[in-house]
């Protein structure tokens, strides 16, 4: 750790105007990222207690907690919560907010008030989405499939439907600030192949932002106005067609799995670099592998339809462009893998929440080819391997590397440490809870237990109240990093500007960096990850 | 103020983020580029539906395509590609400076804009008149066509009725533009804003260049 010469910087951007005012009006990036902090912690855990209820009425076959109507609710807002207020915005909107300038030595993103305006945008839409919890729940399921949603449902569709439409502006307008950003910000020096490669899979997650979330936007809009004027759009009375609702639907929230992915991959990408002290291996490969993925997963979405009468040959086609996703995924993995190999491996928080990562999302990943081919597809489709698959990507990976970048940068971000006894403690937590309550759902799901029910035959009761009780201990795990990272806010040891003596310009700075990030503009004349050198300042 | 003020002395018109006008022109220009191609993939879901819609239903779409008012569409065309002429005089005339003519071409082209909406709102009237719009009260006059009909309204009214909504919002822009150059911010030396408000609005023109014969010249109206 740094000697005890560590000081807290006279003039930061935490200090930089106290008032109301100077966070809801702020152009800041760093602040927003922390107004993005607040308000997806805030979805996070409101979709946390879905999912919590939604497992303790599983705990017994014959769901005795709430009514069959409150069962789907739970999980359509489960659902929306986490997928749109939580998973999409999380990474990039905090972390990347937070990192994307300083990684590439530029003052600020390049719309700062734009930047500002999509948080409110998020807001705005998040408001809209808790008014229709509050007044009733929506019970479709977080895929809105006509002619359910646009027919047959008494619930708050439209509202749902407006949020959701609402706050994709937000990431399509955060996606555009950072492209942007990366192409005319960098500072001299900073070319494509020095940046880190976080920014890599921020650029292509920002790609698919941008091309992905008018479609959905448009298809909400078109279930909207459905349900509202009686549009036919999708109804079958008309001679409309909901499975063309579907490929819509799918068209954005399949790539919308890699927006929330990518983000992960970068962060694990800097977590394995820094606890290494080595350059990702093959780093080129890894930058290429984060376009290749956005690029693909804009040609799978058709594997979501396998049942729905999709005819044999798109199905074909459909199951191997899924295939080929496996590859860069593939080569990410085996590149962090082949970054430990001689490294010397640290075992501090952020590096524990990468080895999770890499394990979890290998498991997802792989359990993902099961689905993409055709056959094993039809066995399993709705059913509970397919809630453990995803749940393995997006929880398994995407909350994963969240978090080990909440704890790699957050000695950058609040200027101090937290305790790493606690922290690694709830590591290991999340790590148990996790698998104990999603590996029994594969079984379960291979067994034959369709996903969405509210009851279920009790031969299946031992993996359900397995999974229910590591649902508690994931918990547990999820709010013990809240406590000790609120606590270390104001009790937590000095960090310094560089705790890990990590290499990246974001270390080059203060902790907390200063308003305008650095007192002048860095001029780069190394490659991203450069270990070689022994790094100033840090003792190990 | 900020130390960094100090840096570049003050150009009006720069950011504080941006190192010189060059680059933040580029950043802006860039931007909106991006926001455009946004744009494209949200017209682009409803073009697809459209596609589908209409080759499985040709009868039904020429039929009710020919229920509408062609002059007033040609009429309107012709308004907007004007007004893009006037757009780009605009941009013109910010290139040079020319702070009086900038506002009779903004001016002249939400004026073009105001005159596209009226006529569109006369059509939308005689739709209403005439029991075209979807849902319960819809009718049409072959009720063999009338369910499929139904869908290319519901297509008709939610493509020009977001088309409409993207020109208000042009209107709005207009405004700023207006008021940046009555207070003297666009000169010579910085007029991106006027030439990126050019962009967004004429691509809205491009996006009605789609819309009108995809709505309006279906099925061989000569005959």
């Amino acid at each position: 750790m740094a000697t005890s010469t560590v000081l807290i910087p006279p003039r930061h951007y935490l200090n930089d105007g106290y008032g109301i005012a100077s966070w809801l009006l702020t152009r800041d990036h760093k602040r927003i990222a922390l107004l993005y902090l607040a308000s997806v912690t805030l979805f996070f855990f409101v979709g946390g207690a879905m999912a919590v209820l939604i497992r303790l009425d599983l705990a017994t076959p014959a769901g005795d907690l709430v009514t069959d109507e409150t069962y789907n609710k739970l999980f359509t807002m489960h659902g929306v919560m986490m997928v749109f207020f939580f998973l999409i915005p999380a990474i990039p909107s905090v972390l990347g907010n937070f990192l994307v300038p300083i990684m590439i030595g530029a003052k600020d993103l390049a719309f700062p008030k734009l930047n500002l305006f999509s948080w409110y945008i998020y807001v705005v839409g998040g408001l809209f989405t808790l008014y229709a919890l509050v007044t009733g729940g929506v019970d479709t399921g977080w895929t809105f499939y006509t002619p359910f949603s646009t027919v047959s449902s008494t619930t708050n569709v439209v509202p749902t439907a407006l949020g959701i439409f609402i706050t994709g502006f937000s990431s399509i307008l955060t996606g555009l600030n950072f492209i942007v950003t990366i192409h005319r910000m960098r500072a001299p020096g900073m070319t494509w192949f020095r940046m880190p490669l976080f920014l890599w899979s921020t650029y292509a997650t920002s790609l698919i932002a941008v091309l992905g979330t008018p479609v959905i936007a448009i298809t909400v809009l078109l279930v909207a106005a459905e349900r509202l004027f009686h549009f036919g759009f999708f109804d079958p009375r008309l001679g409309g067609d909901p499975v063309l609702f579907q490929h819509l639907f799918w068209f954005y929230s399949h790539p919308a799995v890699y927006i929330m992915v990518l983000p992960a991959m970068g962060v694990v990408s800097e977590l394995v670099a820094a606890g290494c002290r080595k350059p990702v291996f093959g780093y080129s490969f890894v930058a290429f592998a984060s376009l290749a993925i956005a690029v693909l997963g804009f040609l799978v979405w058709g594997h979501h339809m396998f049942v729905a009468g999709e005819s044999v040959y798109s199905a074909l086609i459909f199951s191997i462009l899924s295939f080929l996703v496996a590859i860069p995924s593939a080569v990410k993995v085996f590149n962090w893998t082949a970054t430990m190999y001689k490294g010397a491996v640290s075992w501090e928080t952020p590096m524990l929440y990468a080895y999770g990562f890499i394990g979890l999302f290998t498991i997802g990943g792989l359990t993902g080819l099961f689905l993409a081919a055709v056959g094993l597809d039809v066995h399993v489709t709705d059913t509970y391997f397919i809630v453990a698959h995803f749940h393995y990507i997006m929880v398994g990976g995407t909350i994963m590397g969240y978090l080990g970048g909440l704890h790699y940068w957050w000695p950058k971000i609040s200027g101090r440490l937290y305790n790493e006894g606690l922290a690694k403690l709830s590591a290991g937590i999340i790590f148990v809870g996790f698998n104990l309550t999603f590996f029994p759902q594969f079984v379960l799901g291979y067994l034959g237990m369709p996903r969405r029910y509210h009851a279920y035959p009790p031969d299946f009761q031992v993996l359900n109240v397995l999974s229910s009780a590591g649902a508690s201990i994931l918990g547990v795990g999820y709010l013990v990093p809240m406590v000790y990272l609120m606590w270390s806010l104001r009790y937590g040891r000095l960090a310094g500007s560089n705790p890990w003596g990590a290499v990246g310009l974001e270390w080059t700075t203060t902790s907390p960096p200063p308003t305008e990030n650095f007192a002048e503009t860095p001029i780069v004349t190394w490659d991203a990850y450069d270990y070689h050198a022994p790094v100033e300042g840090h003792v190990a | 103020m900020s130390p960094e003020a100090a840096h570049h002395p003050h150009v009006p018109g720069l950011a504080h983020h941006f190192d010189s006008l060059e680059q933040q022109t580029e950043a802006t220009t860039l931007g909106m580029w991006v926001f455009l191609v946004t744009e494209v993939l949200f017209f682009g879901g409803l073009f697809m539906v459209y596609i589908v819609y209409r080759t499985w239903y040709p009868e039904a779409f020429a039929a009710a395509s020919h229920t509408l008012n062609i002059t007033l569409g040609t009429i309107n065309t012709a308004v907007l590609i004007t007004s893009s002429l006037t757009m780009a005089l605009a941009v013109h005339a910010a290139q040079l400076g020319q702070r009086k003519l900038i506002m009779i071409f903004l001016i002249a082209t939400m004026v073009l804009g105001a005159v596209f909406l009226g006529i569109k709102g006369v059509e939308y009237y005689a739709k209403f008149e005439e029991h075209h719009v979807p849902g319960p009260g819809f009718r049409f006059e072959e009720p063999q066509l009338a369910a499929h009909a139904q869908i290319f309204f519901s297509l008709y009214f939610l493509m020009t009725g977001l088309h409409a909504l993207h020109m208000i919002i042009g209107f709005g822009i207009m405004l700023f533009m207006l008021g940046w150059t009555w207070k003297g911010t666009i000169t010579a030396d910085y007029y991106s804003p006027i030439e990126i408000a050019g962009l967004y609005w004429h691509f809205v023109d491009i996006v009605w260049i789609f819309l009108f014969p995809l709505l309006y010249l279906l099925g061989g109206r000569g005959h």
